[in-house]
């Protein structure tokens, strides 16, 4: 089928981010409805979502731009900015709630000096609030990256920051 | 000779240190020279035992648990590839009190089998459901489904069959089968055991499915909190498409079916069928309006079966036993068996299939053995965040779908989140709505406005005095009852649930609150 050109001008980009956004979206748009693998895809190669991407995937995909921000802003998973080199979810929901995850949760945020959404100052790690890791037999839980630890306390967080660090 | 040792590659064995074990297992093993074949199995579901290791032995599997990488060393000493003697030693797995008096169906092989072998599936009983469908015209096949009684698994518990019924009725076209993975509920985590320990029963229910309404297309749309769960699938869909079961003549039917995982967003509200179907095209997942129904006009608005995880996964031994083996399990409109999840301030914390019927005391007191910690038990939320918090003292309440109605609750997809007396219930009811206010999809303005207006009346209820409180009640009553009757979905339509039953069972935290925070 062919596309209707897009003549809107984009914004410059960094030529690794354009070539990163157009490998992902020539492997994927032509799947029915491709736009969350185009963006889980896109994440996957930068660690992120530009915002300055957005007008490119949307003349990729054929949609307006309208379109892309408003499915990227949906989903609590996307992200617009870089995260920090880890990123740290911590579940909030009420099996984790049950056994002492409002204080584990302030404890990771005191020991990490950020809140929710935020990155600590070195850039190491970026918290993260996530409704339910599906650990709930091992409450509470928290996963880091793709690594989930269960039965979590403030003092196993401390010492595995503390491996972390070492 | 070869000893078979199983340490489970499930996400909360994982969790609790399984990888490390696994590695020292295969590194003292090495060092001792014995020749040992590690499994990495799904999970039994006896979580508080987890990280669980077994051996095969003459006589049965024989189980040690929880196993740290530390414990590994003198496991060997003790003999345990023969199935020896040590502290941990839990004696044959099958004759362990919690899985041994459960009925089993769905879950018949997690825990048991290889989930990354076809062959091992095939070897315990995988793949005969499909092969009895194949043998049998769609509507037969929709009948059989219909007569097993079978109900939906992810919370609104409607017909299965009855959906397949309006999807295989509409002639020709493109169809789909949907399976919704997208289980969100705090307190459930069934979905992903089937998923990590036993994937190749959801692809040949998905199959089955597929072949008795005329669909060729099906889509896993899964968690992205569940990256062990993609793994486990995608390495099982290649399995069956090389071996046949997935792709163009499946099974040597002549018949086609393909299976595609896609990766969902993070978005609570993609777990309800219609935010589902929005959001697999791509979209925003906001809800959409009924009808129609996503039966007659579903995914890229063609006709669409969408079911949950257990739902597909049951499927395949309806087939294989037919439908009355399924039915005759439970009892008045709900049929066969449920696997309820035990979670929270749980000591055995853990998977329990049985057929519906039994009490939730028997669940909370006989297979969890009351709370973790020690202290008696005041409130169970069932059925997930929107689902209502049971008071201990209606703990007599029968484990069916109309029981739970009756009461006030839902059972939805047999989530049981136990909280001690040290439970602030004012607090839980304005996470209810703080939830509720995150995760809205904001197309109706009942849940989008209501939510966030919960969290507020709730705040000025713990803070009020008594008269405050009693004007700011009515107001919170009146606000619940505009959600449940005009919110366009179950998200603003049930979070009332969990805050009324707050209200109406716990009503002293509201009070308790608002005199500590006056003194």
């Amino acid at each position: 089928m062919k596309r209707p050109a897009n003549v809107a001008k984009l914004p410059d980009l960094p030529e690794e981010i354009r070539a990163a956004v157009l490998e992902v979206t020539d492997r994927l748009k032509d799947l029915p409805g491709a736009l969350l693998p185009v963006l889980h895809g896109v994440q996957e190669a930068l660690g992120y979502v530009p915002e300055d991407a957005v007008p490119l995937i949307a003349r990729e995909m054929n949609l307006s731009r309208a379109d892309v921000h408003g499915v990227i802003s949906f989903y609590h998973f996307f992200r617009s900015h870089p995260s920090g080199r880890r990123v740290i979810y911590v579940c909030r929901a009420e099996s984790c709630q049950a056994m002492g995850a409002v204080t584990l949760e302030k404890h990771i945020k005191q020991r990490l000096g950020v809140d929710f959404h935020q990155t600590t100052a070195d850039g190491a790690y970026t918290l993260e609030p996530v409704y339910c890791l599906g650990n709930c037999a091992c409450s509470p839980a928290i996963m880091v990256d793709d690594e989930l630890q269960g039965r979590m306390t403030p003092a196993r967080f401390d010492a595995w920051l503390d491996a972390e660090a070492t | 000779m070869s000893f078979t040792v199983y340490v489970p590659r499930d996400a909360s064995a994982l969790s609790l240190g399984a990888e490390a074990v696994a590695h020292a297992i295969a590194a003292e093993a090495a060092r001792r020279d014995i020749d040992i074949t590690i499994v990495r199995n799904g999970s039994r579901g006896l979580y508080w035992l987890e990280p669980m290791v077994e051996v095969a032995t003459s006589t049965g599997r024989v189980a040690y648990g929880p196993v740290q990488k530390s414990d590994v060393k003198a496991l060997f000493d003790a003999d345990f590839v023969n199935g020896g003697k040590h502290a941990l030693s839990l004696g044959l797995t099958e004759e362990i009190a919690f899985l041994k008096n459960q009925q089993r169906l769905t879950f018949a092989r997690v825990g048991i089998v290889d989930p990354r072998s076809l062959d091992d599936y095939r070897a315990h009983g995988g793949y005969r459901g499909l092969e009895a469908a194949l043998h049998m015209d769609g509507a037969a096949i929709v009948q059989a489904v219909t007569d097993a009684g079978l109900r939906g698994r992810g919370g609104a518990a409607f017909p299965a069959g009855i959906k397949w019924k309006t999807c295989h009725d509409i002639q020709g076209g493109q169809k789909y089968i949907v399976c919704n993975a997208d289980e969100g509920d705090s307190g459930t985590y069934s979905d992903r055991m089937i998923m990590e320990g036993d994937p190749f029963v959801l692809i040949e229910g998905m199959t089955i499915a597929g072949v008795a309404v005329g669909a060729t297309q099906g889509y896993i749309y899964l968690r992205v909190e569940y990256p062990h769960a993609q793994r486990a699938l995608e390495a099982a869909i290649a399995a069956a498409e090389a071996a046949g079961y997935l792709g163009d003549n499946i099974a040597g039917s002549g018949k086609s079916f393909r299976l595609e995982v896609r990766m969902a967003g993070g978005a609570y509200i993609c777990g309800e069928e219609t935010s589902l179907l929005e959001s697999l095209e791509g979209k925003r997942g906001q809800v959409r309006f009924k009808p129609p129904l996503p039966a007659i006009q579903g995914l890229f608005g063609k006709p669409t079966v969408i079911n949950n995880v257990i739902t597909l996964a049951t499927v395949p031994i309806i087939l294989e036993k037919g439908a009355a083996y399924y039915r005759d399990y439970g009892v008045g409109r709900s049929r066969g068996t449920l696997p309820i999840q035990l979670a929270g301030n749980i000591k055995r914390a853990g998977l329990v299939e049985r057929a519906f019927g039994l009490t939730l005391r028997e669940l909370i007191e006989g297979y969890g053995g009351g709370t973790a910690s020690g202290r008696p038990v005041r409130a169970i939320q069932v059925g997930g965040p929107l689902g209502a918090y049971i008071p201990a003292s209606q703990l007599d309440v029968q484990i069916d779908y109309e029981a739970f109605v009756a009461i006030g609750g839902m059972l939805g997809h047999g989530g049981m989140v136990v909280f001690d007396d040290t439970v602030d219930m004012a607090a839980q009811a304005r996470y209810a709505m703080e939830f509720c206010a995150i995760e809205s999809c904001g197309k109706c303005t009942p849940c989008r406005i209501g939510s966030t207006r919960g969290v507020e009346v709730i705040d000025r209820i713990v803070a009020g005095n008594a008269a405050e409180r009693e004007r700011e009640e009515v107001l919170l009553r009146d606000l619940c009852n505009t959600m449940l009757a005009g919110s366009l979905c179950a998200l603003g339509g049930m979070a009332p649930f969990p805050v009324l039953s707050a209200l109406d069972h716990f009503h002293e935290d509201f009070e308790a609150s608002a005199t500590t925070a006056a003194s």
